[in-house]
This record gives structure tokens, C-alpha cells and sequence, in this order.
């Protein structure tokens, strides 16, 4: 390669598209390095507070396209403060400043203001794609400001964020010149929309072919969107209520017919039950199915639903689908690839929900599975091993038993056997979260066999300092480790700090580790985050050693400490 | 480098692995096998080792290789027991977890237990020696570095290895393993108790659900709609905190628990007093504080609009409240209550 000149190099490099590669690439010579920096178009920080906006356009000049991380994992589940951080302003703040010729833009878990969305809209001009999942801090006023000037846009999805809704205008904005957009998703909204803008949008929009509605777009609107836009191939149902006789369900239902090209369907957040039939002749081709969100679609419609859905490759419920609806998908998804399984209601007491003879059925019918993520009443070891023995294929498998403690529901001894099976059959795993009752065996199993993993979610579980001893020691590619509510202590976090440089980030809560470990950690590793995050009060800063550190985050970083730290957390 | 080495490995870097030539050769010998079970936990029928799974003959030579070896495995349960398992079948067609090798493909449970507690007895042997020494090091205060502290736990390691422990009895065991499930079980929250953050569901997820799932409380009979999580800030207070709504009943509990969680602030508040320790306040000086002229509780209805605390069926009230706040008692001047708010035409400041 290195008879060619630079040029040539680099169109070899323009067809490497994983950042993992170019990575490696990169670390090849002196010259790879340069080449490769200055044709990266897309780069991903993994975590905002590992490098510095100025590093990454410094070695990114012409980067096109940014991807960043913010917070936690587990501040998904309320564990981290609120204001902890992960604030997108400074990153548009520089690229503004130095004239980052940025068009898309992709967050998840990070704090969005309108004033970063305002700036957006007016720094970049190429801007075209924006992409935020699980972020806050803003409103409908600052989705005004993208779609009022950013000309080009393609792509606005907002996927499960809390954005304050002023019921405002923010549709209207796009101006009547705008007929690029692409995909368009604000199924989150909770509040009204201009219906009449929306239509207008969408009948401008030939290019348009994912549109996902919120909540308060009724049946008729979606009737006529679907009537001006048959060529939609991903499709959000809002409402889905209508008067059962009325004339509208059969005009739906041929304007259905017509929309040949719908691979995914999602929504239907609420329903008439009688009009779900309408649906049936999309569902053969669907590839994509999200009714994670429709509580009041009860199991034995999903099952009607999923009969007809012979090519489904991702599934989302919720567990009123049921063992039996479980086996109804074993029999007709035959490509299912991805199934998630959610808890209708997490608190209560229920007898519709899924058990593991519903993740038997589908292991035992669906060969192509390799990603689940499934919440339910109770697991066997039994179970955990044949699901391990026919679906080897697993890449992600989490797994969430609502009582977080429980054994094996038939023998009650610990599921460090089903766990174990799991890491042991599937060598390709990369992502594992377990939970009932389970002890430092299971992650014997797990440092001793799962070669790839690298995230590992652990809440529960464990008997001693040697189950993350385990982890840390076995696992050569974890990059992610978060632990909750487990019996984990210094001796586990101090055994070898070298390999948190290697990860991307650990998260400690309700262990036993100390101040004393952690300010251990943060004067052995000057390259390393010790974040002790005192939300609680309970802490003095400069106290005893002995003091337990109820959360602890650790990352590490090329920029030091954070300058953007409330003040309940400590950088040690 | 072969995968038993892998599983050597793990455990301390490579170091004082001076069994891998004859390591290596094993696994050759051993050649229908692939990656195996090579620490023999889920192997069902006796009290177990880390043994390679098929080729007896090998292994027999090998013992004195296998004691030495770094296994994690089960150095109290090296034993003669494992001369006496029939390797049945060929390796290929050895089911790879032996829980399915019995009749009905279930192992009973006393089984399992032995399986369970001989296992435990030796490893926590090991892992308990490990941590001794670990825990002297620690709290001699000088920490030993990396690589150091490695080859302490792989001498550790070796020395328990060696140890030829015989067959525990299963008393013994179950006894270390009731302290390890007792322990265990203690570290559950009471049934009834929600823990935070779980089950693990985003928030958002969680109060979707609940608005939109409200209307089949009766239909089914379901118990009520869970989770509503709304944000709760304080004036002066550095973070917001989230608060379920679902989790209390009345007013009176949720003022209470709000007065514990921004506890902290309010000391600062006060100033003069000097209150020993983190959280001891009075609590009834506290409930002044907040429910007196010091502060109020408002919260912001759907309609964006910010109202006192207190006044409307608490029913109504969480179903309409979209925040919370605490406001100092001279700003909220101007604020209407609840009910009257329903009854007039709005009239905002």
C-alpha cells in the first residue's frame, strides 16, 4: 500500500466505514494516521467527557457527522442526578465558533437546550440530520428553530425524549419551500400539533419515507397522510381510535393496501380494537414491530396481529403477549432476529405476564434470534441452558426478572448455571444483563468465557469482592461495567486499576467500595475520572476514608477533570 | 494459544505459567474437543474439578499437572472422585451442559446441591485465602501495585491448588452455602418495597404507559397505572430530584418525603441554628419551614399553569400535575389555589 500515492490510499480507506477499523487503521504508520484523520467524515465519542471538542476537530478537520454519548446507562432508571451533565451546548458552541461544516448530529442521554438547537440552526448550514434519543432540557421552541431554518433538512427523529411541549406552532415552521425531509419522528410529544401543517408537510415531501406520529394525531389525519404518502416504508401510528362503523375503516384499510413499501410499523399508542384488522395486509411484509407502546392492544389481538407477520425480523411488546402469544411468535417469525419483551405494569401483581416458558418457545423456534431483551415473572436454569443450546447466535441478552432476587422458580437454587450456559454457548455476546438470584459463580462463568463481551449490566448479584474480580480479569474486550446493589468492595475496584484505561467506563452503586478506595484510585490513575456522585448528602468531602460511596462513576478521559461538575460531584 | 490457556489467563496475566508446554499439550491430545467446560462447574454428576472433559487417559497422567494448575476451579475437590467418571460418549456429541445429560433433562435438585456446595467449599477456599491477603496488604496502608498484587493471588491460588482437601462432606458445604444464599437474601428488599430505578425501565417508558393506560383500570381488573414520575426543584437547591407519584397516597406523605429529600438545603437555609451532624433537624422545625412562610409547594398543571399545593383531591391532583416546586413563600405570592382555579375563568398574574 505504500507504493500508492496519498490519493489512492485514501479511497482504499473511504470504503472502511466502522470507526473500530479506522481506529485500526490508523495505528498502523505515521502516514495511515494523517491519511485517515483527514477522511473521516463520521466520528463517535462514546462519552462527552473523554475528549474535548478541541481534540476532536483538531484530529477530525472535516468531520461531517458527530455521534455523543452523555450520561450513564443508568441514568436511564432515575440513578443519576439529574443535572449530573452531559450538556451539548460547548460541543455546538465550538463547532459554531470554528466553522464545523456539520449536518448531522446524533445524542443520546445528553442535557439539550433550545439555545444549542437555535445555535444549530443557525451555524450550520448543510445541516441535516438530527437524531436524539433519551435526552432533555429542551422544548418544542428549539425543534421550531431547526425546522424554521435549517433548509436542508432530511432527518428530525426523536426517539423517547422529555421535551417540554408548548403546544406551539413548531409543524408550522417548516417553511413551504422545505421538501427535503426524509424522516420525520415525534412520537414522544405529548402535546397537540398543527394537523393541517402536518398534512401540508407531508404532502410536499416526496422523499419522505418514515414518519412516526405522537399521541394527537386522530384516525382521520392518519388516513389522509397515509393517502398522500403511500411510499412510506416506516409508519408511527398515533391514535388509532375510531367509531367501528364508521365509513373511515374501509377507505383505511385500502389506503393501507397501498402502502406497499411499509417494512415497520409502530404506535398505536391508543386503540379500537375492532379497526386493528385493518392492519393485517401490511403486516406480511413488515420487517420492524413496535407495540411496546399500545397497552391497550390486550394478547390475543397481538397474537391475530403477529400471525400475519411472517417476515418480522424485530418484534417490541409488552408481556401482556403472554407465553402463549410467545409460541404464536415461535410458529410465524421464523427471521425474528431482535425481540424485546416489556412489562405491561412493573409494580404490580399479574398473572398475564411472560415466564420462561415463553423465551423457550421463541428460542426453540426462532433460530435467527440474537438480541433480547426480555422482563418477566420468573426464569429456570433449565430454560436459560436450551435457550443457550439452540439460539447460540446471541449478541445481546438481557435479561430483567421483575423481582430482582429470585431463584430458579422450580429447583430455587441460584442462576448461575443458566448465566453460565448463556456466556458459554454464545461466543459472539457482546452485551449481558442478568438478574434474579445469583452468586460469584456466575461471574466465574462470564470472566472465564465471555472472550467479547463488552457491556455488562449487574444488579443484585454476587457474594464477594472475587465475582468482579472475575469480570475485570476475564473479560479482554469490556468496555462497559455497571453495577448495582452488589457486595462489591475496594479489594474488587483496587486489583487493577490499569484495566479501567482500557474501558470505556465503570458504574458503582449501593456496593461497599469506600472513599478511601476511590481516592486510592484517583491518585493511582491520573487518567481516569473518579467521580464519587454525593447526590444524597451523606458524604463530607474531605472526611474519613471509611465513608461508603453510595455512587461512583469512573471513566476514563484524555482532558482531566470536568470543569462542568454540579457540585455534588466530586472529581477525586 | 489454545483456549485453555485462555481460561488460564483470565486469571492473572500469564505470569508463573510455567505448566503450558505440558498445558498445550493436553489440549492437543484431546483433539475432538473445542472450547470446553474445562472448569467442570456444570458437570453433573459428582462432586467436581477443573477437568478436561473426555480423554480419561490423558487426564490420569496429568494429575499432578491439573493440582498445580491455576484453575479457579475447585482446588478443595481434587479428589479421587474424578478417576471414577465414565466419560460417556464422544466429545462431540457430549451435550456441552451436563444438566441435560439425566432422564428427564433435569438434574434433580439434591444433585444440584452437592454439584452447588462441593463447588462453593473449595472455591471460597481459594477466593477467601485471596481476599486475607489482600485485606492485610490493604490495611497496612502501603497498596502493593498492580503486577505485585497479581502474583500474590496467583501464589495464593497455586498453595490452595496443591492442597489435596478431601471430599467435603455435604454438611459442611451445604453450611458455607446457606451462609452464601442467606447472605444473599438478605441484601432483598422487602417484598412490597419498590427499589429505585427497578425494575429497569426508562421513565419516560413508564409514564407513557400510565396516561395511556389509565381508561382499563376496570376493565380487566388491573391493579392502578403505575409509575408518575414528575421533577421536583427547590429554589436554591443545586439539582432537581424526580418523585413517583404513584408512591404516596396523600399529601401528607409526599410533603414528608420531600421534606426529607431537600432536608439538606433547607439547614443551609436556616443558617443560624447550628445543627450537629449531616441530617438531624428538627423534624417539626423542618415542617415549618417548609409549610410556613418559608417555602411553598406548587406545582404546574397541564395547562402550564402554577398552582398551590394542597387544594384539589389528591386523585385529581396527581392525575393533573406535571412538576413540582418548591418556591420561597414571598414569591409565590399571587399564585391561586387549586380549586378555585377550576371554577373561574383563568386569571393569572
Amino acid at each position: 500500500m505504500n507504493y500508492f500515492p496519498d490519493e489512492v490510499i485514501e479511497h482504499v480507506f473511504h470504503f472502511v466505514e466502522s470507526n473500530k477499523d479506522r481506529n485500526s487503521i490508523s495505528l498502523v504508520c505515521k502516514l495511515w494516521y494523517r491519511i485517515e484523520r483527514f477522511s473521516r467524515l463520521r466520528v463517535f465519542v462514546g462519552n462527552c467527557y473523554a475528549i474535548s471538542p478541541e481534540r476532536v476537530f483538531a484530529r477530525f478537520p472535516f468531520m461531517k457527522s458527530l455521534f455523543l454519548k452523555g450520561k450513564p446507562h443508568f441514568a436511564d432508571f432515575n440513578l443519576v442526578p439529574d443535572d449530573w451533565g452531559g450538556f451539548l451546548y460547548p460541543w455546538i458552541e465550538y463547532m459554531a465558533r470554528n466553522k464545523v461544516n456539520l449536518e448531522e448530529l446524533r445524542l443520546k442521554r445528553m442535557i439539550v437546550t433550545d439555545d444549542s438547537l437555535e445555535l444549530i440552526a443557525a451555524s450550520f448550514a448543510n445541516f441535516k440530520s438530527l437524531v436524539l434519543v433519551s435526552c432533555e432540557g429542551f422544548t418544542t421552541d428549539g425543534l421550531a428553530a431547526i425546522a424554521a431554518n435549517c433548509r436542508f433538512l432530511r432527518e428530525l427523529d426523536l426517539q423517547e425524549n422529555e421535551i417540554e411541549d408548548h403546544r406551539g406552532q413548531w409543524i408550522n415552521c417548516f417553511p413551504e419551500c422545505h421538501t427535503s425531509l426524509v424522516a420525520l419522528n415525534f412520537a414522544c410529544l405529548r402535546g397537540d400539533i398543527n394537523l393541517a401543517a402536518l398534512e401540508r408537510l407531508v404532502a410536499r415531501s416526496p422523499n419522505l419515507k418514515s414518519l412516526r406520529l405522537n399521541q394527537a394525531v386522530p384516525l382521520e389525519t392518519f388516513h389522509r397522510i397515509l393517502v398522500r404518502a403511500p411510499q412510506l416504508v416506516e409508519l408511527g401510528v398515533g391514535s388509532f381510535v375510531n367509531d367501528p362503523e364508521s365509513e373511515i375503516n374501509d377507505k383505511l384499510t385500502s389506503a393501507l393496501q397501498k402502502c406497499q413499501s411499509m417494512r415497520s410499523l409502530s404506535g398505536f399508542f391508543e386503540v379500537t380494537l375492532s379497526c386493528m384488522s385493518a392492519i393485517y395486509p401490511v403486516c406480511e411484509n413488515l420487517i420492524s414491530l413496535n407495540l411496546s407502546y399500545a397497552p391497550e392492544i390486550p394478547g390475543n389481538e397481538l397474537i391475530k396481529i403477529i400471525q400475519h407477520c411472517r417476515k418480522l425480523q424485530k418484534l417490541w411488546v409488552l408481556d401482556c403477549i403472554g407465553d402463549k402469544g410467545l409460541k404464536v411468535v415461535a410458529d410465524s417469525c421464523k427471521e425474528l432476529q431482535e425481540l424485546r419483551v416489556f412489562p405491561f405494569d412493573p409494580h404490580g401483581v399479574r398473572n398475564g405476564a411472560v415466564t420462561e416458558e415463553g423465551l423457550v418457545a421463541v428460542a426453540s423456534g426462532c433460530l435467527k434470534l440474537n438480541s433480547l431483551l426480555y422482563f418477566c415473572q420468573q426464569m429456570t436454569n433449565e430454560a436459560l441452558i436450551t435457550v443457550a443450546r439452540k439460539c447460540p447466535n446471541f449478541i445481546r441478552f438481557r435479561l430483567c426478572i421483575l423481582n430482582p432476587t429470585k431463584p430458579d422458580a422450580a429447583t430455587m437454587q441460584p442462576l448461575d448455571e443458566g448465566f453460565g450456559a448463556i456466556v458459554q454457548s454464545c461466543k459472539g455476546l457482546r452485551r449481558l444483563s442478568m438478574s434474579g438470584l445469583l452468586t460469584d459463580r456466575v461471574f466465574h462463568y462470564i470472566g472465564s468465557f465471555a472472550e467479547n463481551l463488552e457491556m455488562l449490566s449487574v444488579a443484585f448479584a454476587g457474594d464477594s469482592d472475587a465475582g468482579m474480580l472475575y469480570v475485570l480479569n476475564g473479560c479482554k474486550k469490556l468496555s462497559k461495567l455497571e453495577i448495582r446493589d452488589s457486595p462489591f468492595g475496594n479489594v474488587a475496584l483496587l486489583m487493577d486499576v490499569r484495566k479501567y484505561e482500557t474501558m470505556r467506563s465503570l458504574w458503582m452503586s449501593s456496593c461497599e467500595v469506600t472513599m478511601g478506595g476511590c481516592r486510592t484510585l484517583a491518585k493511582m490513575m491520573p487518567r481516569l475520572n473518579v467521580e464519587v456522585i454525593n447526590d444524597s448528602g451523606d458524604l463530607d468531602k474531605h472526611g474519613d476514608d471509611n465513608q461508603v460511596v453510595n455512587k461512583l462513576f469512573v471513566y476514563r478521559t484524555l482532558v482531566g477533570p470536568r470543569k462542568d461538575a454540579p457540585d455534588f460531584v466530586w472529581t477525586l | 494459544m489454545t483456549p485453555l490457556l485462555a481460561v488460564e489467563e483470565g486469571q492473572g496475566g500469564g505470569s508463573g505459567l510455567s505448566n503450558s508446554p505440558s498445558v498445550d499439550s493436553i489440549s492437543h491430545d484431546c483433539s475432538g474437543l473445542k472450547e470446553r467446560n474445562y472448569l467442570g462447574f456444570s458437570e453433573c454428576s459428582s462432586v467436581d474439578s477443573c477437568a478436561v472433559s473426555g480423554a480419561s487417559d490423558e487426564k490420569k497422567s496429568s494429575l499432578n499437572l491439573k493440582a498445580t494448575e491455576l484453575c479457579l476451579g475447585l482446588p478443595g475437590s481434587l479428589s479421587p472422585e474424578r478417576d471414577l467418571r465414565v466419560c460417556s460418549g464422544k466429545p462431540e456429541e457430549r451435550p456441552l451442559f451436563p444438566l441435560l445429560t439425566s432422564k428427564d433433562g433435569l438434574c434433580s435438585s439434591s444433585m444440584q446441591k452437592n454439584l452447588v456446595s462441593g463447588n462453593k467449599r473449595g472455591f471460597t477456599d481459594a477466593i477467601n485465602e485471596l481476599l486475607e491477603v489482600k485485606n492485610a496488604v490493604y490495611t497496612s496502608g502501603s497498596w502493593i501495585a498492580g503486577n505485585a498484587a497479581m502474583d500474590m493471588m496467583l501464589a495464593s491460588r497455586e498453595l490452595a491448588a496443591v492442597k489435596e482437601a478431601g471430599p467435603k462432606s455435604s454438611t459442611e458445604c451445604s453450611s458455607a452455602v446457606n451462609q452464601n444464599l442467606t447472605k444473599a437474601a438478605n441484601n432483598v428488599p422487602a417484598n412490597k418495597a419498590r427499589v429505585i430505578g427497578w425494575p429497569p425501565i426508562r421513565s419516560f417508558r413508564k409514564n407513557i404507559l400510565a396516561t395511556t393506560s389509565k381508561d382499563n383500570e376496570e376493565v380487566d381488573g388491573k391493579p392502578g397505572p403505575h409509575s408518575l414520575f414528575v421533577k421536583v426543584s427547590m429554589d436554591g437547591a443545586p439539582y432537581l430530584r424526580k418523585v413517583d407519584l404513584r408512591n404516596y397516597a396523600s399529601y401528607q406523605e409526599l410533603s414528608s418525603s420531600l421534606e426529607k429529600m431537600f432536608s439538606g438545603f433547607t439547614i443551609g437555609q436556616c443558617g443560624s441554628e447550628s445543627i450537629p451532624g449531616k441530617g438531624k433537624l428538627n423534624e417539626s422545625k423542618l415542617r415549618d419551614l417548609l409549610l410556613g412562610s418559608e417555602y411553598v409547594l406548587t406545582y404546574e398543571d397541564k395547562d402550564g399553569d402554577w398552582m398551590l399545593v394542597g387544594d384539589v383531591p389528591w386523585e385529581m391532583f396527581i392525575e393533573s400535575c406535571k412538576r413540582l416546586k418548591i418556591m420561597k413563600g414571598s414569591e409565590a405570592i399571587g399564585l391561586t389555589p387549586g380549586a378555585a382555579q377550576a371554577e373561574i375563568p383563568k386569571i393569572k398574574n
